[in-house]
């Protein structure tokens, strides 16, 4: 095998400082860094390191919960006065302020801040809490106060839009997401090739597709589920096709959901099989809050490439899709709505012969 | 059908469920005749295992009669008495074919699950939580084996249920502690636990050529079921451990150690008290009493072998005597499936009868009174099998 870069696009997969200067016989003579930003689809794509819109989101955020909580500590009688809160309530505006600081710059010091972001969100309860209670309060100015909740509650939903895609680990990169997500399967890199590029296959490991037609030398339509029992539909291009390595592919204009990735075949080390990855990049509807109400209710987008190609694994090793759903139970249902996501519903064929 | 379902903690029922159908080309159905209660089962009933869901079929030892196949299964025919291995494998992966069958990388549907708890996913297992998988279990009238071919061994007639049933887990399991521990002529093997592992580990570990065994426990007629296997006994509450282990062997220790316990240990020493604390804060999952005593005990240079079964977070580790005495630890579920050829051979040629270790009998409508006896230790309870 010759030496390549080992890239992944997600900045999750970074592990710094690991790559290997010893020169060995029968191996590669340098070793590569490990988790280095891609560029290998990224034409619209930035550089090494650079802030995902959800850390943007996150600093900005951050910044301005410092800037609000010094407000709040050095001048709560003029807060007070703005949000039509009782005066003799500073005390407790300052201590809301320290929180804030708290917050904040808990998001700007670390590396990754979901969870001083979650603690925003707790905050913004706090301190709707706090506002509800002041309603009832003498010498409350309810107009003011009103107003001052629906700015809190904007905050909230901000908070908690930009926490929920941290925890996801949902990475957008002007407004496009990428997922690189990679498992060794044990056949030959023309046996995986060729089930692949039948994509009329898909719906046998990837659970979200319904159905794909053929519809020109490299064309091919999509029918996809969506979020709350909609289908979504694309045409598709193989953009790059290299016998028993490489498949890419790019969304026509006119798709639903914009996407371009690509699947590449290597033969693993040790002859232990291939080493399968897939490359995916899409551009959900409406950017960031986009992607952030796609993926709701929903997995993050990694986490179902990663159990598709779990599956594609399955039929390739043992013939069929692993599954329990249709199996007694003594309750309603066979399977779990809490654990068992990945047999649940899926509405394609589970069982495949061997191919 | 009939089949004990799990509904919380202590809470077993037996209840009607639909009968188990072919759900892929590489299932059987097979017709239950003989199934066990396994003392990791009573980790469940206690609660200590995550992800279980009301309505879960438990049961991973059994055997019975294959009464469908799906059109991808070879080997077996409508009419064979088989055992089921409970480790769910495929066969055909990178795992399976290196024979370590309980870390099939196909066979566990919620693998996503057990990589948050674990970096990687174990096989799927037999009734036991949706951390391995949501399978149904077979503590019922019919079971669905997946990959059927691989996790089955076919018995002939004139062997009854009980010599055979126990190669699904126990006799495997305590065969390959006793395995792991690499067994030298002349060597002294300590057990910790006299339960059913404990017991087939300790004459497992004799039929592997070691000199002496010494178990430990507290109980009474497990001490004296591992006497007549042939060990020296400890009652851990009556004696130091470390103490007699020392005198035993002159001060240097075993030469191997199996925790044949896991992760519910008593002692009756404060420490006991500090770990269930621990435990009932969710500081720590698991109590490590006997794998530390194990570490303390076992000689330098020697091996640990853990049977017993840890599901998260121990305290108090000693790693420094693992790294300073150069131990080496080996564990792992079960690879049930390299063992039931080779086990039920020797059961064939009368080197072990399993049956031994049975001391209570059971229809399948009792089962929820069969884990409260087993799980209180009460009556003599070593081992239940339930018939339906």
């Amino acid at each position: 095998m010759t030496t390549r870069s080992l890239q992944g696009t997600s900045p999750k997969t970074t592990r710094p400082g690991k790559s290997s200067s010893k020169t060995q016989e029968g191996s590669p003579a340098t070793g590569q860094q490990l988790g280095a930003v891609s560029d290998r689809l990224s034409e619209n794509g930035n550089g090494n390191g650079s802030l995902t819109q959800e850390e943007q989101l996150a600093y900005g955020l951050g910044w301005f919960g410092i800037g609000l909580g010094l407000t709040e500590l050095m001048m709560p009688r003029r807060l007070a006065h703005a949000t039509g809160l009782p005066i003799r309530h500073r005390g407790l505006i300052r201590i809301m302020g320290l929180r804030e600081i708290a917050s904040g710059l808990g998001i700007i010091t670390q590396r990754r801040p979901a969870g001083a972001v979650w603690s925003r969100v707790a905050g913004d309860v706090i301190d709707l809490a706090c506002l509800g209670v002041a309603f009832t309060s003498a010498g409350a100015d309810r107009k003011k106060l009103a107003a001052a909740v629906t700015a809190v509650a904007g905050a909230t939903a901000l908070d908690l839009l930009c926490a929920q895609q941290l925890t996801r680990d949902v990475v957008t990169r002007n407004g496009t997401i990428a997922v690189t997500v990679s498992l060794i399967i044990d056949r030959s890199p023309g046996d995986l090739y060729s089930y692949w590029h039948d994509f009329t296959n898909f719906p046998s490991f990837m659970k979200h597709v319904i159905s794909v037609q053929v519809t020109g030398e490299r064309r091919s339509h999509w029918v996809v589920t969506g979020p709350a029992g909609s289908t979504v539909e694309w045409d598709a291009e193989v953009t790059e096709d290299s016998a028993d390595t490489l498949i890419a592919w790019r969304t026509l204009e006119g798709s639903d959901v914009d996407h371009r990735g690509q699947v590449r075949f290597e033969p693993a080390p040790g002859k232990r099989g291939t080493l399968v990855t897939v490359d995916l990049q899409y551009r959900p509807p409406a950017g960031t809050l986009g992607s952030a109400i796609a993926t709701w209710f929903g997995q993050n987008p990694e986490h179902s490439m990663k159990m598709d190609l779990r599956r594609f694994k399955q039929v390739m090793e043992t013939g069929e899709v692993i599954t329990t759903e249709g199996q007694p139970a003594g309750r309603q249902g066979s399977t779990s709505w809490k654990y068992d996501r990945a047999v649940r519903g899926s509405g394609t064929p589970r069982t495949r012969g061997r191919t | 059908m009939k089949a004990n379902c799990w509904y919380g903690k202590r809470h077993v029922q037996v209840v009607d469920v639909p009968d188990p159908i072919i759900l892929n080309q590489r299932d059987a159905i097979v017709k239950i005749t003989s199934t066990a209660i396994c003392g990791s089962d009573l980790h469940l009933y206690n609660g200590f295992v995550p992800t279980m869901e009301q309505g879960d079929i438990m049961g991973h030892e059994f055997m019975g009669e294959v009464v469908e196949v799906g059109r991808e299964v070879k080997k077996l025919r409508v009419g064979d008495r088989v055992v089921v291995a409970f480790p769910i494998s495929c066969g055909n992966c990178f795992f399976c074919k290196g024979e370590m069958y309980s870390l099939c990388e196909n066979s566990n549907p919620n693998a996503w699950m057990a990589e948050q708890f674990f970096g990687h996913s174990p096989a799927g297992i037999f009734g036991y939580s949706h951390l391995t998988g949501g399978f149904a279990g077979g503590q019922a009238e019919y079971v669905r084996v997946p990959f059927a071919d691989v996790g089955t061994v076919k018995i002939e007639n004139g062997l009854s249920d009980e010599q055979v049933l126990f190669l699904s887990d126990i006799f495997p399991t305590g065969y390959m502690a006793a395995e792991n521990c690499n067994i030298s002529p002349g060597d002294t093997v300590a057990i910790w636990g006299c339960g059913p592992v404990g017991q087939f580990a300790i004459r497992s570990a004799l039929m592997l050529g070691a000199e002496r065994v010494v178990a430990i426990d507290r109980v009474p007629e497990r001490l004296k079921m591992a006497r007549d296997g042939g060990a020296h006994t400890i009652d851990y509450e009556e004696t130091d451990v470390y103490d007699m282990l020392m005198q035993f062997t002159g001060g240097r220790g075993p030469d191997s150690c199996i925790d044949a316990v896991g992760l519910e240990a008593h002692a009756p020493t404060p420490l006991y008290y500090y770990d269930r604390l621990k435990q009932a804060m969710m500081l720590e999952s698991d109590r490590p009493i006997a794998l530390r005593e194990a570490i303390m005990a076992c000689r330098n240079g020697g091996t640990v072998s853990i049977p017993g079964v840890y599901g998260g977070l121990i305290d108090k580790m000693p790693m420094g005597a693992v790294m300073n005495k150069a131990l080496t630890l080996k564990t792992g579920q079960t690879h049930t499936q390299r063992y039931l050829k080779p086990l039920l051979k020797r059961i064939k040629d009368g080197d072990i009868d399993p049956s031994f270790v049975v001391t209570h009998r059971l229809k399948l409508a009792d089962a929820p009174q069969g884990f409260a006896t087993f799980n209180d230790k009460q009556d003599g309870c070593i081992k239940i099998v339930m018939t339906p």
